[in-house]
């Protein structure tokens, strides 16, 4: 059973992804962004970690990506008329890449074995989170900044060719 | 899990569809009445008995009319958009409990998982705006956004500090909690904020700037018609009565009742219908302030969320983390709580704090506008 929910959430993301950087409408790329982070979300939950997996809708999924389309809608769709081609694109490779070896080298190197885990227990996490894990938690709730930055910086460089 | 399992799980999921939209078929019809009696009007009475079959005769007649596409729309996301509405708002009820053993999954942390949830409806009336290539619905579901990510700071807020007074996010837990006091009476502050912020979510008056009439034509329902903009009006009541049963959930200590000298099936009817007499109570004030309150321009509910509710819901929670901490007496927080929730009436009945102020009409005396006339005469 878990095998099919498992399958459907990596289709998401896939798709989500491939959505992301190969849609020509910069308003498609974000869509696909979300269906991306749905399917992480779901995969999250598989590993039976619902907190992260809820944490994942609403940071991302609710915040993220809605400031992002925000930005973007007060954009002309023409301005990103070839967005597929982006002189940066070997930067991203390299990027993409070395993270896929990051990801990819301990799941080849370390045994798969499948460990039984318990549902959390949000008291606890929520201890730790305050306690043992506070400046690395604080330092997180620098995403949404950085994501309402990034659409600001979008936005800007459109505004600066009009003038 | 196994088959069995799953047709079980399925044909609950759709008896809780068929309730709600039983609801929602009860909701239109009894606001359209309460505005009516407001109003001084006698409202829908002419399908049925004394109009009961109203909503049944709108029904019929929305999903038999014509499904208009604009020509200009993004197909896709335009049809999409509603259902993306709909479906956070409906997922919400998976852990809502309507008595003690009504739910579909009691889940440990029910309550994050409605906040988690139903922050994504906002993705639907973005691209319902967006997708309907039409400036009126652009500036809609821009406002719908805006407006939606602001009050969501409030609104999580409350339900956080309802999570810190009863240590649990379960809503079974959180209702337990409330048997001897209710926590209106404990965090009248906090109910408040939730009631403001959650009309500000479901986007009713006063909160309603997003498909105002007068100013945006829809917003983002604009271009919509038929069958898909009744999945819009279906989610709107759904999400109205959502919001009316987690204020009685967290705050009117949901079906917790007078001692009733009943046991097994009758008790469970008996503390549904207690339940249920107290949400209609909330819909009936959510319907009550419809009647009463014009809409909000929209920088007054701009400055309305930022400089009133989000101080008072911080306020909110670092009182009501603070004397848990220190372990003081619980009715510190009532009395603390009670004072604030005087000094932010205080500041919304002087509104200094809301911006601004800018006079819509301008008024000038009659004898000013024959002078400027004989003058004109003159020359």
């Amino acid at each position: 059973m878990s095998v099919v929910f498992f399958a459907i959430a990596a289709i998401l993301v896939i798709s989500g992804g491939i959505g992301v950087v190969a849609a020509r409408n910069i308003v498609y790329a974000a869509l696909s962004l979300l269906v991306a982070m749905v399917g992480t979300a779901g995969v999250f939950l598989i590993g039976l970690a619902e907190f992260l997996a809820l944490v994942q809708l609403l940071i991302y999924g609710g915040a993220v990506v809605i400031v992002i389309l925000f930005s973007l809608m007060l954009t002309r769709i023409q301005d990103f008329e070839f967005l597929k081609a982006n002189r940066q694109w070997p930067i991203a490779l390299i990027v993409a890449m070395s993270l896929l070896g990051l990801l990819g080298i301990p799941i080849l190197i370390e045994d798969s074995t499948t460990t039984t885990m318990g549902s959390t227990n949000i008291s606890e996490l929520g201890l730790s989170l305050f306690s043992d894990w506070a400046i690395p938690f604080e330092l997180a709730s620098l995403v949404l900044l950085i994501a309402l930055i990034g659409a600001v910086v979008v936005v800007r460089r459109d505004n600066g060719e009009d003038k | 899990m196994n088959m069995p399992e799953i047709v079980g799980l399925f044909f609950k999921a759709s008896l809780l569809l068929f309730f709600i939209f039983m609801v929602v078929l009860i909701l239109t019809l009894a606001e359209r009445k309460a505005l009516a009696r407001i109003q001084q009007r006698k409202g829908p009475n002419r399908v049925g008995f004394k109009g009961i079959l109203q909503p049944f005769a709108d029904a019929l007649k929305l999903l038999t009319k014509e499904d208009i596409l604009p020509a200009s729309a993004n197909k896709q996301i335009f049809w999409i958009a509603p259902l993306a509405v709909f479906l956070p708002g409906f997922l919400i009820w998976v852990t809502i409990p309507l008595a003690k053993e009504v739910v579909l999954a009691n889940l440990d942390m029910g309550l994050f998982y409605i906040t988690a949830i139903s922050v994504l409806s906002v993705m639907g009336l973005l691209m319902a705006g967006w997708g309907s290539a039409n400036k009126w619905a652009m500036i809609g579901g821009l406002r719908a956004a805006g407006q939606l990510i602001s009050y969501e700071i409030p609104f999580i807020m409350a339900i956080l500090a309802i999570g810190i007074l009863a240590q649990s996010f379960n809503l079974k837990e959180i209702v337990d909690d409330q048997a001897r006091w209710p926590f209106a009476i404990k965090q009248p502050l906090g109910l408040f904020i939730f009631l403001t912020a959650g009309l500000a979510e479901l986007g009713r008056t006063p909160f309603d700037i997003h498909h105002a009439e007068s100013e945006v034509v829809g917003g983002p329902f604009v271009e919509y018609s038929g069958a898909h903009w009744s999945v819009f009006y279906l989610a709107e009541y759904m999400n109205t009565f959502t919001i009316a049963v987690l204020t009685v959930l967290l705050f009117l200590g949901g079906w917790q009742s007078p001692a009733l000298p009943f046991s097994g099936i009758v008790q469970t009817v008996a503390s549904l219908s207690w339940f249920l007499i107290k949400t209609a109570l909330v819909i009936w004030v959510i319907f009550w302030i419809r009647g009463t309150y014009p809409r909000l321009r929209i920088d007054q509910l701009m400055s309305f969320g930022w400089k009133i509710l989000v101080p008072a819901s911080f306020i909110n929670i670092f009182l009501t983390a603070s004397v848990l901490y220190y372990a003081l007496p619980h009715w510190v927080i009532t009395v603390v709580s009670l004072g604030f929730l005087g000094v932010t009436f205080y500041f919304i009945k002087k509104g200094s704090l809301a911006g601004h102020k800018q006079d819509t009409v301008t008024i000038i005396n009659s004898s000013d506008i024959r002078a400027q006339l004989s003058n004109r005469a003159e020359v």
